[in-house]
């Protein structure tokens, strides 16, 4: 049981991860590059910046960088489809690649939309709060979005659901970390389409990997999940 | 539809212990690969991991 489900999971994720990888290429990625140029600019200004890490990779076609990005995206790929997979056979409901699709639409506001309404998707040389508390919030806003919707779909007693709501609700209320806007190194004009462009390209990412685990995982469901 | 049939008044949330198994290793490896990808700090794991982060919206700096 385990390999099949890993086997389906990581397929469905590398096609996702795979047809988002060319995606990237022509909307999110030149905006990264644009932005470290901005960040590269602003560090030769005598700002101080994490741009060192970067300097230089801003410009031209760099195959090793595309092939790590690709790589990164199907494990992330294969993450999140395994993440998919495994709540669509502890739930057990009946699954094909139409129901897929709403299964990758729930993702796709736990994980996109629920943590971009605190921390929109960002550019490098943008300033932002202390690393490990916005990770740490972005955790809590995506797994109590991902609760709720879980809970709405399939809990039986309006209780449990409107209880997780209310936990979902929890970090919006509290607030995400942000940084005294001090001034970010990229234009702001620029952060704005990177914002709309990744949280778009989430939604395709996760109606192509809502939709693989839903026609793949229907061969591990409901017959083998009794 | 005959599988409605055969697990009526079957509880969802109990089911064979390999299932459940199953997918808890299932979480737990995606997890891991989630941490790897989108969360981990050392330095080169998060320079290869730099441009997908940015795009997936991970917080990443």
């Amino acid at each position: 049981m385990f390999g099949r489900l890993v086997l389906a999971a990581v397929t469905a994720g590398v096609l996702a991860g795979a047809a988002v990888s060319v995606v990237q290429q022509v909307t999110t990625v030149p905006l990264i590059l644009s932005a470290e140029v901005y960040e590269v600019a602003a560090e030769a200004a005598g700002h101080a910046g994490h741009a060192a890490a970067h300097a230089g990779a801003g410009f031209g076609f760099d195959a090793a960088r595309v092939g790590l990005t690709v790589l990164t995206n199907l494990v992330i790929g294969s993450g999140y489809g395994l993440l998919l997979a495994a709540a669509m056979l502890l739930i057990g409901a009946p699954v094909n690649l139409r129901r897929g699709v709403l299964w990758g639409a729930g993702g796709f506001v736990a994980f996109t939309l629920a943590p971009a309404f605190g921390l929109p998707p960002e550019l490098p040389g943008t300033a932002t709060a202390e690393l490990a508390a916005r990770q740490a919030w972005w955790l809590a806003a995506a797994l109590t979005a991902a609760a709720a919707l879980l809970a709405a779909a399939f809990a039986r007693r309006p209780a449990w659901v409107i209880a997780a709501l209310a936990v979902a609700a929890l970090p919006h209320l509290i607030g995400a970390p942000h940084a005294e806007p001090v001034g970010s190194l990229t234009p702001p004009e620029l952060a704005a389409r990177f914002a709309a462009v990744s949280i778009g390209v989430a939604a395709l990412f996760w109606a192509v990997l809502g939709a693989a685990c839903g026609a793949l995982m229907s061969r591990l469901l409901p017959d083998d999940a009794r | 539809m005959t599988r409605i049939a055969a697990d009526a008044g079957r509880p969802v949330a109990v089911r064979p212990v390999e299932t459940v198994t199953a997918a808890l290793g299932a979480l737990l490896l995606g997890s891991f690969l989630l941490f790897g990808a989108g969360f981990a700090q050392p330095e080169a794991i998060h320079d290869a991991a730099h441009d997908g982060r940015h795009s997936f919206a991970f917080p990443c700096h």
